[in-house]
């Protein structure tokens, strides 16, 4: 069994039993790096020299004892966008392409507390903006089970380091499905959080009402103490819930017995590959098998949600992108002639298509007699569309259904084809826009890439969220699956 | 409702980007499929519906008014691409 394949908790016995040091840990991370990145691309820079540094002096702690982090010594991967002090952050973007931020993000400033090593920062596509790493300003990331295959994305780079086995976990951040999308791509656990639970200070902002940082693993239980590590009240975050964190591990009871499960039939109809749905009816009987039940719901407005999502998104983007002006920080354009030019070109030079086309979307609908037609139009609609889910969670504990209707595509199959792309994200960006928490676990596979697994709860109840995913992947074999690299 | 090259160049203008002549075309063409994909919210009654911008019940989070340290200025400008006398340098803003 491969290194990284341990559960955390057989890694800190072996610690403990100085069977395995910290060294050894990241000497492995760097090794798999070196024998798989050629192919796969996951990472955009690597802090070798500090990570090793770190490892030396957490093996000194290791050997003179004490209390230890709740991650000690575990190599994680960070994405990146969010900020590492003097560890460059590029959001995948020529325009940050120098940036060496000065502080750390709360995420990782508590990854340091709970004491794992960071690796690298991880690629993506640019400013979060896409659903396949193809949109990344460097390079694509590639699939571990299929280099001709997209990893997905946005967290593109954080699923397939975790996949191709490179890294022991990573963070990610998901705006309308950029961690669940390529965790499911690349047959791996990906957890977003409800909105609030984790602080997005130092999360380079895409579109602050929907952005929410969580884990990339393995398995459930190692997604359980990430989320412990990252999640609390955070003031510099102005929309970081205050609410009391329970323990995510002890959630890990196994039963599921007697929880009701609402399967919405919009995640199940036109635009879902069959063998898709083939998986998820399998994992309903699963539940089915173990006491729980499910039964067909419908979530009336899942329809309006990519157009909802696109205006609210992209509206929240051309604002938030607008501090990128060549004065503070990242790319200034040779020659301007005057203020309002300096912006214009350092932003032209600075931003791919992509971001330039939701920066154009945003501004147009926040435009001057556009801006009741299309975003206070999709604030109200967005309001219909958590209601659906409010309804559905008075009567049922969680909702299920697939990540993403396909496996992953090919790369370059979609590109130039913005909506198509989009329609990607049908089974995520609902969730996103109601703020609740999901999961995606392994659950299949067609042709040999993998199918995820969607499983949504209330707010903030993630831990039946992570109950429920923990006991399908007890009674299941599709997480334990491992690309051949 | 169609939008033209020349509200194109209206909204770069506006989001302070160039555009090449092949990407005002471009996006001509993208932002009115997107757009139009977007046109069936119309279909949607949402009188009467509050709007929201984000799902917390949270509003006006305040802090107490008093004085926290800084970062110092050193190291606010590391990453300036032009900085004099501790401070941002820009081209002349009066043109």
């Amino acid at each position: 069994m491969a290194l990284f394949d341990l559960r955390l908790q057989d890694v800190h016995s072996k610690l403990n039993n100085k069977e395995l040091s910290v060294s050894d840990l990241v000497g492995a991370s760097y090794a798999r790096i070196g024998e798989t990145e050629p192919a796969i691309k996951a990472f955009i820079t690597l802090d070798e020299e500090n990570a090793r540094r770190q490892a030396a002096e957490l093996d000194k702690q290791l050997k003179e004892g004490g209390e230890r982090g709740l991650l000690f010594g575990l190599p994680a991967g960070v994405k990146d966008n969010i900020v590492t002090e003097g560890l460059l952050t590029t959001c995948a973007s020529q325009f940050l392409g120098n940036y060496d931020p000065i502080y750390d993000a709360t995420a990782v400033r508590k990854l340091k507390a709970a004491q794992s090593v960071t690796i690298g920062k991880l690629n993506m596509d640019e400013f979060a903006m896409g659903g396949s790493n193809e949109n990344s300003s460097y390079y694509p990331t590639r699939n571990p089970w299929n280099t001709d295959y997209v990893p997905g994305g946005s967290s593109g780079g954080s699923a397939a380091s975790v996949a191709a086995g490179q890294v022991y976990f990573s963070l990610g951040s998901d705006t309308g499905g950029s961690i669940r999308q390529p965790a499911a791509y690349c047959g791996i656990v990906g957890l977003k959080p409800t909105y609030g639970l984790v602080s997005r200070f130092g999360l380079v902002a895409f579109a602050s009402s929907l952005d929410q940082i969580g884990p990339l693993t393995k398995n459930v239980e190692d997604s359980a103490y990430v989320l412990q590590a990252i999640a609390g009240y955070d003031e510099r975050d102005s929309t970081s819930a205050n609410v009391e964190i329970p323990d995510y591990v002890s959630a890990l009871t196994g039963d599921v017995k007697g929880l009701r499960i609402g399967v919405p039939k919009e995640y199940l109809g036109e635009g879902i590959d069959p063998r898709v749905k083939e998986a998820v009816l399998k994992a309903l009987a699963v539940y089915e098998s173990l006491g729980a039940s499910w039964e067909e719901i419908s979530l009336p407005h899942t329809e309006y949600a990519i157009a909802t999502y696109y205006l609210l998104a992209s509206s929240e983007a051309s604002s938030n992108l607008a501090r990128f002006d060549g004065v503070r920080y990242g790319v200034r354009a040779d020659n301007p002639s005057g203020l309002i030019d300096l912006y214009r070109k350092s932003r032209s030079q600075g931003f791919g298509p992509e971001v330039k086309r939701r920066i154009m979307l945003g501004t147009y609908a926040l435009s001057s007699g556009y801006y009741d037609a299309y975003y206070l139009k999709a604030q109200k609609v967005r309001t219909l569309i958590k209601q659906d889910f409010d309804q559905a969670f008075g009567k049922y504990d969680l909702i299920i259904g697939p990540t993403a209707p396909t496996p992953a595509f090919r790369i370059g199959e979609q590109v130039g084809d913005p909506l198509t792309m989009y329609l990607n994200d049908i089974c995520t960006i609902p969730v996103s826009l109601a703020g609740v928490p999901a999961i995606s676990v392994p659950c299949g596979s067609a042709d040999g890439l993998p199918i995820g697994l969607q499983i949504i709860g209330k707010a903030f109840d993630e831990p039946t969220v992570l109950r429920a995913a923990h006991a399908f992947e007890q009674h299941t074999e599709h997480h334990k699956r491992r690309p051949q690299l | 409702m169609s939008i033209t090259t020349k509200d194109v160049e209206h909204v770069a203008n506006l989001a302070r980007l160039e555009l090449t002549d092949s990407e005002k075309e471009q996006f001509t063409e993208q932002l009115n499929a997107i757009l139009k994909y977007a046109e069936k919210l119309n279909g949607l009654d949402t009188d009467g519906v509050e709007p929201t911008s984000h799902v917390l019940p949270i509003m006006n989070v305040m802090r107490a008014d008093d004085n926290r340290p800084s970062l110092p200025i050193e190291k606010v400008l590391l990453n300036a691409p032009d900085d004099e006398d501790g401070q941002f340098k820009v081209p002349a803003v009066l043109e």
